[in-house]
């Protein structure tokens, strides 16, 4: 039954790599359908490690390597999961996935792993990468959920710098650490840095003025 | 599909012996560069509170050459037989838990480059607890044991942005040229609340006072913690140390 489907499947016209479908994947979590503004998944990561841009670049890169692998070794392995046990297995591919990027961080980038402390190990409780898992990777061949893997943490990426780009800027008036704005920066403009942009309070506000200003021009609206 | 019981328990225990091995082979073929990480990363925090560092000076080799260093317990005697260098990474964190007076202390001399016989500078590891988790550091101390000359803090778990800033060079900047001594009392350097804007202009809002540092802004618990930590070394731990040493009628015997 099984060597059955498998001849029909390559009986069928293969889809180019970067088909029409495949590229929407890859480039409609970036805006459409992004993960943090549209879907509001997330959040409390874009909350807590966006004071500044250096530990968000990080984040990012760590959140992309796990959502991206972690898709593509559960949409591998997904007609032999067993239905009832489907969130634990997935929760231990993750943890594997979130494991190695700290193990090799500690190695490889030691001060930059010192300075995202916990947070990298909090990637294992991203509602993206479980949501992705669960809405995708189980229903969908490899390659595919291997670029919806990449969309989903570039969209989490380019939001996650954005807001970090804001805050700090408006909270400590620098850009990776180097002084932009202050009277001993190198613009020797004024400025005050705003405690509150300092606090998860400011992630927040910037965090919904960009779900607005996005929603705004896409015209999307929440269903009713 | 409805699996079986036996296929689940079987499916199960594949996946946990599969990722099991996974991690293994990472953490065994990465442990040798990551505790050379560690080991080199202490060199460099107790070499950093004296000098400045940049990527390529060799740390193993400045440090060979500039560091003279012991273990001291808490009455300010050398403890024979001891080197800093031949005990684990974790060593302060061990001794750490142990009562104050029982605690066995290393000391880092860092010597004149000209005349390897004179001291210049005395940099004291420290160990605490900050918000969430443990920080610890090096405080470098001019050869008078009394004023700062730099400090390097880490952390395993502050908030970043927040407390991890103690950290930041930013941060430590402040406490140079603090006093440890009032007078014959140890009066160690606070941390205050609030942040005066960071920068020079936090430097200069305490210029006047040598006990005191400009706060860090949404980090007064892990400022605390700071706090606490250099109090207990110097008023507990170093303090002997500090009085044999500046008396002078105490020269320690290195070796």
């Amino acid at each position: 039954m099984s060597s059955q489907t498998e001849t029909l499947v390559k009986v069928e016209p293969s889809e180019p790599l970067f088909s029409k479908k495949n590229r929407k994947l890859l480039v409609d979590p970036l805006d459409g359908n992004n993960p943090v503004t549209v879907q509001v998944l997330g959040i409390c990561s874009a909350l807590a490690v966006t004071v500044q841009l250096v530990p968000a670049l990080y984040m990012a890169a760590g959140l992309i390597f796990v959502s991206t692998f972690s898709n593509l070794f559960i949409s591998l392995i997904r007609n032999s999961i067993p239905s009832r046990i489907r969130i634990i297995v997935q929760l231990a591919i993750v943890s594997l996935w979130v494991i190695v990027v700290d193990q090799v961080m500690k190695a490889y980038a030691f001060e930059a792993s010192q300075k995202l402390s916990v947070f990298v190990g909090l990637i294992i409780t991203n509602c993206i990468v479980m949501g992705r898992l669960e809405a995708f990777a189980m229903a969908n061949k490899p390659w595919p959920s291997f670029l919806d893997g990449i969309g989903n943490g570039l969209g989490y990426g380019v939001i996650l710098i954005s807001v970090a780009f804001f805050r700090e800027l408006l909270g400590s008036g620098s850009l990776f650490g180097i002084k932009i704005l202050g009277s001993d920066s190198l613009t020797g403009l004024a400025y005050q840095g705003n405690g509150l942009m300092m606090l998860p309070a400011g992630a927040c506000i910037i965090v919904g003025l960009l779900i607005w200003a996005q929603r705004a021009r896409n015209g999307y609206a929440e269903d009713h | 599909m409805q699996q079986s019981n036996g296929y689940i328990l079987r499916y199960t225990a594949g996946l946990t012996v599969g990722c099991a091995l996974v991690l293994a082979l990472v953490s065994l073929g990465l442990k040798s560069k990551q505790e050379e990480n560690v080991l080199l990363q202490i060199k460099k925090n107790i070499l950093a509170t004296v000098m400045t560092l940049d990527e390529k000076s060799n740390v193993t080799d400045i440090y060979g050459k500039r560091v003279k260093s012991y273990i001291v317990d808490a009455n300010g005697d050398v403890v024979k037989g001891m080197k800093p260098e031949g005990q684990s990474s974790s060593f302060v964190a061990d001794q750490y838990k142990k009562p104050v007076n029982e605690r066995q202390l290393p000391v880092y001399e860092i010597v004149n480059e000209a005349d390897s016989t004179k001291s210049d500078y005395f940099v004291l590891p420290v160990y605490g607890y900050g918000l969430w988790n443990n920080i610890s550091g090096y405080v470098a101390i001019e050869g008078d044991l009394n004023t700062i000359k730099g400090v390097k803090f880490s952390h395993v778990g502050e908030t970043p942005g927040l407390g991890a800033r103690i950290a930041d060079d930013e941060i430590q900047s402040r406490y140079v040229g603090k006093q440890i001594f009032d007078g014959q009392e140890v009066a160690s350097v606070v941390m205050q609340k609030g942040e005066n804007g960071g920068g020079n202009a936090s430097i200069a809002a305490y210029k006047g006072n040598a006990h005191a540092v400009d706060g860090m802004s949404g980090a007064t618990i892990t400022g605390k913690g700071v706090n606490n930590m250099l109090q207990e070394y110097f008023k507990g731990c170093y303090k002997n140390f500090f009085l044999a040493r500046r008396t002078g009628n105490k020269q320690a015997s290195i070796n």
